[in-house]
């Protein structure tokens, strides 16, 4: 009973943070918290297969497929705010508590006597008493349970294939589509610049800087564009000032980064003249 | 051993799962509820298995993962299929049988 007065409010606290979460992921690891959890009372209430395969199938096979399928569609789709039916989500949130005090209310009242327990049951080991029921008295549902998954896996292959409809682009017409965007739009033609590198900070974040000082948008990945992350090279020419702050004082510091400030500041403005 | 607290744990759960579906908007966090309300059963079914002193119980929570397993499949793949013509996981978005 240790285990379950520990891993009950643990469970409780990670479903109702399913609830508010904004991210899909965290929410994925909120329920991954729950399923294992779960796994550990199955072990307390005598029944060591269903661990196993609690673990090894919600928790290993698919909540992975969770995440395969979030990375998919973008982890950044979080959830929107707008409520498309007014009042909804007050209406659900009191029919919610209203069903939660009639279940636990309910059943808190119910008197179940003594449990039994699983000793006798277990006899010759769970797995051997699971497989003799299993194999006699549920084998029907057990041969039906094969049709499901078979029908399950092919439904998804058909949901999941996509046919393809244009030939696959060659090598040659990649070169020569390159040569079209360049003479219609002058899109470079080479390859993406990378991204700047300065000595203080590790740089895939911080955009090149063009020769007329102004920041290189594409040698960032898109990806830290979206996110925000991007550092811009002003914003650090600011940190070594502050930083020269801090250590206070040492007049040749001061001056070097007066000198660096004032380097960054003309190079764009000479980069306009030209 | 009493079992009534794993019953009302289940319960909340259970709970927990019914109000997660019906106000979450993207169609993944909904899926996740639907499977915290089968474990949640699951739990029900395992504790009442103890209780009863028979393994039925056990068999069953041990039909219900296969049933989820197959479920999450189909439904994942649902789901990819909705993004990838709407660009959206949302389940407001999915609403043209509406007009």
């Amino acid at each position: 009973m240790t285990a379950f007065w520990i891993l009950a409010p643990i469970m409780v606290i990670a479903a109702l943070g399913i609830l508010f979460v904004r991210k899909a992921v965290h929410a994925a690891l909120l329920l991954a918290v729950v399923m294992i959890s779960l796994a550990v009372l199955y072990a307390a209430l005598d029944a060591p297969f269903l661990f196993a395969v609690q673990i090894i199938v919600y928790t290993g096979a698919i909540l992975m497929l969770f995440l395969f399928v979030l990375m998919l569609v973008g982890v950044d789709a979080s959830d929107s705010v707008v409520e498309t039916i007014r009042g909804q989500r007050v209406l659900a949130s009191l029919g919610g508590l209203a069903l939660g005090l009639v279940l636990v209310i309910g059943l808190g009242q119910i008197s179940l006597g003594t449990a039994v327990g699983l000793d006798d049951a277990n006899g010759e080991g769970n797995i051997q008493a699971l497989a003799n029921l299993l194999f006699s008295k549920y084998v029907f549902g057990f041969e039906v349970t094969s049709a499901l998954l078979i029908t399950a896996a092919v439904g998804a292959m058909v949901l999941a294939h996509r046919e393809r409809l244009t030939p696959k682009p060659t090598q040659a017409s990649l070169a020569a589509q390159r040569l079209r965007d360049y003479a219609d739009s002058g899109k470079h033609l080479g390859p993406l610049p990378p991204p700047g590198v300065y000595a203080r900070h590790n740089a895939v974040d911080t955009p090149a800087l063009l020769p007329d000082g102004t920041a290189a948008g594409s040698s960032v990945s898109r990806v830290l564009a979206a996110r925000g992350t991007v550092r811009s090279a002003p914003a650090l020419a600011d940190d070594i000032e502050e930083l020269n702050r801090q250590i206070g004082g040492a007049t040749h510091a001061g001056r070097e980064s007066e000198a660096a400030v004032t380097t960054t500041e003309t190079t764009p403005a000479t980069g306009g003249e030209h | 051993m009493n079992i009534t607290a794993y019953i009302v744990l289940s319960g909340i759960l259970f709970t927990i799962g019914c109000v997660g579906v019906l106000t979450r908007r993207n169609a993944i966090v909904v899926f996740m509820c639907v499977e915290l309300m089968l474990n949640a059963s699951n739990l029900a079914l395992v504790a009442f298995s103890r209780q009863h002193g028979n393994l039925d119980g056990q068999v069953a929570a041990f039909f219900v993962m296969v049933v989820a397993a197959a479920e999450v499949v189909v439904g994942l793949a649902i789901i990819m299929t909705i993004f990838r013509t709407r660009r959206s996981a949302s389940v407001d978005d999915a609403s043209l049988l509406k007009y």
